[in-house]
């Protein structure tokens, strides 16, 4: 029995057991949903309790980085997302191009975020600590906490997701992730990375198109 | 180039494209739908990465379940809890 086979335990087929790993890795991306959950259910009952002081305050965060960041993710979710289809046919080359493009985006998505947070603690943003703050009062400062709370875990989850993606990328190619066998690897880590696309696209209006 | 390739790049336009509506949308004098605009082009563009960027298109009833239950269970929770402080505001 080889090695390959033995491995599809307890699965007849390749087919079901591809089916079981995505089954199981969106069990795991529910409870990712629900991690950030109690962080947008805090951000809507916010927008209910202090509407003016939500469009006031989001004024102050840098609208045009937050679209940039947005479009990067984007872009690095198509790469990854080919990168899928490229695993499926065996082509690591190609498989190893889009992770690791994908993963210099995700790089470059810390980078703005840092140059963001690096403005906004000059600015007197960052509650209780920095220069003396422009804004007042517990409504603002409240809003600012929410932004940094969310960006920050999100910001921890880019730093995950651009480590697998990297090190799958350098797995197609060196061979270590022989494809298209493992291809269900690159397939699992690009859930994640789109879980953490998906979760900006909901953080992105509510902070920064609040104004 | 196959179809599923092509299939991905249209959606990563109609991202794009969904993004650059959004952001203009920031500059219309749209008062309170504003918000109700923008998150419903966040979830048009959550849809378009679940269903082809994470291949829910071709997964089987259970996988979707699994997929979008701790979605449907969130937006719950957050509809409750929106109905119940904008209640307490208007005086209830």
């Amino acid at each position: 029995m080889s090695t390959a086979a033995e491995r599809l335990e307890p699965f007849d087929l390749r087919s079901q057991k591809r089916r079981a790993d995505r089954f199981g890795m969106f069990v795991f991306l529910a409870s990712e949903i629900m991690l950030f959950g109690p962080l947008f259910v805090a951000m809507a009952v916010y927008r209910v309790l202090h509407p003016q002081a939500a469009a006031e305050t989001a004024r102050h965060l840098n609208l045009w980085l937050g679209a940039a960041n947005t479009a990067l993710l984007l872009t690095s979710s198509l790469l990854v997302a080919l990168a899928v289809l490229a695993g499926q046919n065996g082509r690591r080359r190609v498989v190893a191009a889009c992770l690791l493009t994908a993963a210099l985006l995700g790089v470059a998505f810390l980078v703005v975020k840092g140059v963001e947070y690096q403005a906004e603690y000059v600015e007197g943003l960052m509650p209780k600590i920095g220069p003396p703050s422009p804004i007042a009062g517990r409504a603002p400062t409240l809003f600012m906490s929410l932004y940094f709370v969310s960006t920050a875990l999100h910001a921890v989850h880019v730093t995950v997701g651009a480590l697998l993606l990297a090190g799958t990328g350098v797995g197609a190619w060196s061979r270590r992730l022989p494809l298209p066998k493992r291809a269900m690897t690159v397939e699992v880590v690009g859930l994640y990375w789109h879980l953490v696309d998906v979760i900006w696209v909901f953080l992105f209006p509510l902070l920064y198109l609040a104004r | 180039m196959g179809a599923q390739v092509r299939n991905r790049l249209i959606v990563w336009v109609a991202l794009m494209a969904l993004l650059a509506l959004t952001v203009a949308l920031t500059f219309a004098p749209l008062g309170g739908f504003r918000l109700a605009a923008s998150l419903a082009i966040a979830t048009a563009k959550a849809a378009l990465i679940y269903w082809v960027f994470m291949d829910l298109r071709t997964a089987d009833g259970l996988t979707r379940i699994a997929a979008l239950c701790a979605l449907a269970l969130l937006a719950i929770l957050v509809l409750l809890a929106v109905i119940d402080a904008a209640v307490r505001v208007s005086g209830g």
